[in-house]
């Protein structure tokens, strides 16, 4: 049986009493736990206290803003993955939520939980990358925001600082009708990616109007494919265009080898998921 | 020590903890609840599969003080008195199982999938069940087992 080292529990009831319990030195959130119980079961990570944030209900809330969809930071991957609005806006989260481990995991595990998990092969952290999300963020000197090219820092590691909580993420609607998919490749159903691509595609008078290509297990973070996006953006809207652009996706990335596969797969895998992926997105776009 | 007063089975219980006591040791070590099984303890084999408010959870990483207020669900809540559950008859019937540490995390499981979907086809239980690992009977009996008793109970209803 493994064990963590010993802490302390706080279960505030409210987001103002979470910040004050984050006022320690060696305090961390718990969210689904699904990430945080497994490193310290492994004594990777030893908080002296943990700040169980599952109580906060307001936390749980996905609605619609003026400009977009926001998400609360204890949205479980479950309940994105059948949210009626997420599905009407960006059908894309289901999608990606089928990749998402299994299902008690998906019980628990929380947007805010993957993303402050800042794992490369994640989808919440791809998907907000590729929806240009912002992720809300609550401390003692009061809120801000982060896009994800501030949030994701490296591998695991995230603008997160001491007292902060990420409370929810906004997702700005696309400029006009588009299609969206997600690609990924694993080693078993439910396994982290080796990786993953999302897509969105705007199609105005026969011409893309909008590209969108983003790219997990690649790089220390989720990244866009911006050259073959900006190359793309006002030609015509046909496939053939998209094939022609694909080199341009794994133009400037540098893969690491790792247990789970080489440098070299994983850049042979690229051009194949994000040829998928543009061209599913393309037919959405253009229904 | 944390106190937590919670529903098991339809049944009100208390019991003190320390912080780090997950809900399977709690089951097991305090209500002596001993059916849900620890693989693992890092949410890869779903031995320890348990209901939370009605979902399954992988017990192992969910903290005995979060169950707090909650309503949990383990294998020793499926049958009806001396009577089994279809899905148990039919994991004998099937011998869908060997060793039986998978079973108890199985059933929960999948009785929670039959309860949403009583009409799944291969994939879906195959897809449902992924997260719970069996390393005797090769899955294809506990997969018919659960189509069969989904059957059965589509009958019956
Ligand atoms: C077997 C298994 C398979 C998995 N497979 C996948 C997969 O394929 N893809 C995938 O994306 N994930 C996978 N996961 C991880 C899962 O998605 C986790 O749920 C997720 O990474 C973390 O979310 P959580 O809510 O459980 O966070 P926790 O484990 O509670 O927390 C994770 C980290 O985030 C911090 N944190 C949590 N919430 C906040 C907040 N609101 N503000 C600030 N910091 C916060 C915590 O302090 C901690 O450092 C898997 C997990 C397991 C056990
Ligand atoms: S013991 Fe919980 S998943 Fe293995
Ligand atoms: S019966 Fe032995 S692990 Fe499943």
């Amino acid at each position: 049986m493994m064990k963590p080292v010993a802490f302390e529990y706080v279960r505030p009831e409210t987001l103002a009493e979470a910040v004050t319990a984050l006022d320690h030195d060696d305090a961390r959130i718990i969210a689904g736990g699904q990430s945080l119980l497994p490193m310290m079961n492994f004594r990777l990570v030893q908080p002296e206290r943990l700040v169980d944030i599952n109580r906060i209900t307001e936390l749980e809330r996905i609605e619609r803003t003026k400009t977009g969809l926001r998400i609360g930071a204890l949205t479980r991957h479950a309940n994105a993955a059948r949210d009626p609005l997420l599905a009407e806006h960006f059908p894309i989260v289901a999608e990606a939520m089928g990749h998402v481990a299994h299902v008690a995991i998906r019980n628990r595990g929380t947007v805010a939980g993957s993303l402050c998990h800042a794992d490369p092969s994640a989808e919440w952290p791809l998907l907000v990358t590729l929806l240009d999300g912002e992720i809300e963020i609550l401390g003692s000197d009061g809120h801000r925001s982060a896009e994800p090219s501030e949030f994701f820092l490296a591998p695991l590691v995230t603008d997160i600082e001491e007292q902060e909580l990420v409370t929810g993420v906004h997702l700005p609607l696309p400029a006009g009708p588009s299609g969206m998919a997600f690609e990924e490749v694993a080693q078993r159903a439910g396994d982290f990616a080796v990786v993953a691509a999302g897509a969105m595609v705007r199609v105005e008078n026969d011409t893309f109007a909008e590209v969108r290509l983003g790219l997990g297990g690649v790089f220390d973070t989720s990244v866009r494919a911006r050259a073959l996006e900006g190359a793309l953006t006002g030609q015509r809207a046909r496939a053939e265009e998209l094939e022609a652009a694909l080199p341009l996706a794994i133009e400037d990335l540098e893969p690491n080898d790792d247990l789970h596969a080489s440098a070299d797969y994983r850049l042979s895998l690229v051009p194949v998921l994000a040829r998928r992926a543009l061209i599913r997105a393309l037919h959405r776009a253009t229904q | 020590m944390i106190h937590v007063s919670t529903t098991v089975n339809g049944d009100a219980h208390e019991f003190l903890c320390d912080p780090r006591e997950t809900l399977l040791d709690a089951l097991r070590d305090r209500l002596e609840l001993t059916g849900a099984k620890e693989g693992c303890g890092t949410g890869d084999c779903g031995a320890c599969t348990v209901l939370l408010d009605g979902r399954p959870v992988c017990s192992c990483l969910v903290l005995a003080a979060e169950a707090k207020g909650r309503e949990v669900g383990t294998v020793e809540g499926i049958a009806d008195g001396e009577d089994l559950h279809p899905l148990q008859r039919k994991f004998i019937e099937h011998a869908a199982l060997q060793c039986g540490i998978c079973t108890p995390g199985i059933l929960v499981a999948a009785k929670a999938l039959l309860e949403r979907n009583p009409d799944p086809n291969e994939t879906e239980v195959r897809y449902w069940l992924a997260g719970n690992l069996c390393r005797c009977t090769g899955y294809d009996k506990i997969i018919r087992a659960v189509l069969d008793a989904a059957g059965e109970m589509r009958e019956a209803t």
